[in-house]
């Protein structure tokens, strides 16, 4: 095994960079020819239509799915030449709902994220046990570290999860979804967290979301996929526009600014279904 | 105060409630998480101490040396516990010692290693395919080795005595190499680029159907008498055993059931589903196929001694899952559980009915109204 270079320090690599990248499934291309870089420190997030290869191009990036052509390569490395065991050190995935097995208490779970960092040589340590417990604390789940995964609401299952990738103690988490099935305080939740593990933490986080106002909200930069290729990339504001949207999700929209924090928020157009206006509702319910 | 500084608030909020929580409690965050699980540091994630885990294997272990003591004491002649001691010690001699060592031991030992490979493979094929139905049967080992018993009996020449061919090493021979093609065959099969729990599932319902056909045309086509004598081995029995079934079954079990425990730490990962246990380090690919091959090893080993003794692999790691409250079962508690279940169903077998039975039979009559029960009993638990 040649010795690779220690590039984790020099900021000008990206994090994760795909080069001529296809990725798909049983030989049919859903991305192709695509280059893409991440940078360190940053929030990305996919978006795209439902079947545009977000996900599957997360899943190239965390080395679950082999690319049919090209190359991810980590930290200046092919991701496919380093042992699993070394990635997962800088690189942990969150898949789309995954499911714990009956039993297992949200302890067990995040103790797992320490998987990488054990051995024969270098068993289970107290500073496994610390970090694992951090985790927990940082994800706000210490009242329920003892209890059954299965048991918790869908907000703090979620967090379980995510504390399984933090106690992972990688630098890059790659999320999938990491809000589906949760009502929009709970999105909330898991998204102020994975911000605040970019802002404390240093962590680089790509995600796929599917809000695109939400996404908009917590990101610093959005890809847009459409069309087996980038449609659009860079800051939410500068990407999410009435004419990207069309394009790329079919979807008649005004864009304007979030009265909160002035990140670019989506007002779909109203069609001929959308009869009446809602300041008259009350009075077409004959309520006012 | 604006909606933002209200929402940057709650978060901070949010964030502290832990903290704030383990203050007013007065407990270290430390104290609260660890509490019950001091790290035995075994293996690389270091064996959790579970108290109830240690204590059913303990106990399960000395049913089992209660039930080997009580398997060569009983018989057409009663031979006390204490000779029986004595005799296994080397110190005593005569006939009794002779019936001890020759005739009994031999059988109540190839019981016990049947029971411990098979209920060492059944917890580690329902593990890793996390499914209660992955029994090493779906992988194809049992079908595969009862063609090849089937063959050897039916078309292996002028014996049709069981007895005679097991001593020759026919049936055995036959067996394992049965079970090791069809094992092969599924995980050829199942292969797509890697193998995926649900089908294996799926390809050893289908290869185990197809080679099923086959042991039945064997049947059909052959001689009454050996076709009775292939009959009795495709229920499992323990009745033609000999010191010839112990040293094989002891081997592999001496070598494959440390290295499955070896494999406990990854099993616990592999437990998560692929995407995860990628994303923590492990190489699931390549686990896999170690613990099937395992599983279809200990599994090959015990069919072979005595034929596919039904149900053990499947029901005894779901009886030590639900008596332990795991996620998964464990593999030394059903490996003992196993060898209980097939001691004390050989014990029955040959004591409780004018004539012998089949210990296969046995451990299927006890063991499928008692995973029944634990079911219900849970179902009671769940809804409480």
């Amino acid at each position: 095994m040649t010795p690779t270079p220690d590039t984790t320090t020099d900021a000008t690599v990206p994090v994760l960079e795909a080069r001529g990248l296809a990725v798909g499934y049983d030989r049919h291309p859903v991305l192709s020819d695509l280059d893409l870089r991440i940078e360190r420190g940053t929030v990305t997030t996919f978006l795209g239509a439902n079947g545009c290869g977000k996900s599957t191009l997360l899943k190239a990036f965390g080395r679950v799915l082999k690319p049919q052509a090209g190359e991810v390569h980590l930290d200046g490395t092919p991701i496919r030449r380093e042992s699993n065991r070394a990635v997962a050190k800088k690189l942990a995935i969150l898949p789309q709902s995954p499911v714990a097995p009956a039993g297992t208490s949200v302890l067990d779970l995040v103790m797992r994220g320490r998987n990488p960092h054990q051995s024969w040589a270098k068993p289970w340590t107290a500073d496994d046990a610390d970090v694992a417990e951090q985790a927990i604390a940082a994800t706000g789940l210490t009242e329920v570290a003892h209890r059954d995964v299965a048991s918790l609401s869908g907000g703090q299952r979620q967090r379980a999860w995510i504390a399984l990738v933090v106690a992972q103690q990688a630098e890059t988490l790659l999320l999938d979804e990491p809000t589906t099935y949760l009502d929009l305080a709970h999105q909330l939740e898991v998204l102020r967290l994975v911000r605040r593990l970019n802002r404390e933490q240093g962590s680089t986080v790509v995600m796929v979301l599917h809000d695109l106002t939400l996404a908009a909200r917590y990101s610093d930069r959005l890809v847009v996929l459409h069309e087996g290729g980038v449609a659009a990339d860079g800051t939410p504001a500068d990407v999410l526009t009435p004419e990207l949207l069309e394009r790329a999700f079919g979807l008649h929209a005004r864009v304007v600014a979030d009265p909160v924090t002035g990140a670019p928020m989506i007002v779909p157009e109203a069609d001929e279904h959308d009869v009446v206006r809602h300041d008259e509702l009350a009075g077409a319910l004959n309520l006012g | 105060m604006s909606a933002a500084e209200q929402a940057r608030t709650r978060t901070e909020a949010q964030a502290r409630t832990g903290t704030e929580a383990q203050a007013r409690t007065g407990a270290h965050p430390r104290a609260h998480a660890a509490a019950g699980r001091r790290g035995v540091v075994v293996g690389p994630v270091g064996l959790a101490w579970r108290p109830r885990v240690f204590w059913y294997t303990v106990a399960a272990l000395g049913a089992v040396g209660v039930l080997i003591v009580l398997g060569v004491a009983i018989g057409s002649t009663w031979i006390a516990p204490a000779t029986v001691l004595r005799s296994l010690f080397g110190l005593e001699t005569g006939p009794d010692a002779f019936i001890v060592s020759t005739l009994r031991l031999p059988r109540v030992l190839t019981g016990a290693l049947v029971g411990l490979t098979l209920g060492v493979a059944g917890a580690l094929t329902q593990t890793f395919t996390r499914n209660p139905l992955g029994t090493p049967d779906i992988i194809g080992v049992t079908s595969g080795a009862s063609v090849g018993a089937v063959a050897a009996i039916v078309l292996g020449g002028g014996s049709y005595s069981v007895s005679a061919i097991v001593l020759g090493g026919g049936i055995p021979v036959a067996a394992t190499i049965g079970a090791l093609l069809a094992a092969a065959a599924v995980y050829g099969f199942g292969w797509r680029g890697g193998v995926q729990s649900y089908r294996l599932i799926l390809v050893g319902i289908g290869v185990s159907a197809t080679l099923d056909a086959v042991t039945s045309y064997l049947l059909v086509r052959a001689k009454i008498t050996a076709a009775a004598a292939a009959s009795q081995w495709l229920v499992g029995s323990l009745s033609s055993t000999s010191w010839s079934s112990v040293w094989p079954l002891l081997m592999v079990a001496a070598i494959a059931v440390p290295l499955a425990l070896a494999t406990s730490a990854a099993l616990g990962i592999g437990q998560l589903g692929d995407e995860v246990a990628t994303g923590v380090g492990l190489a699931v690919q390549r686990h896999r196929l170690v613990v099937i091959a395992l599983a279809v090893v200990l599994t090959a080993a015990a069919v072979a001694a005595a034929g596919p003794v039904g149900f053990v692999a499947f029901v005894v790691p779901q009886v030590g899952l639900r008596l332990a409250g795991t996620n998964r079962p464990p593999l030394l508690l059903a490996g003992a559980l196993g060898a209980a279940l097939v001691l004390a169903a050989d014990l029955l077998a040959r004591s409780a009915f004018p004539w012998q039975v089949p210990v296969g039979i046995i451990t299927t009559v006890i063991g499928a109204p008692y995973l029944i029960w634990l079911l219900i009993r849970h179902r009671k638990e769940m809804s409480r």
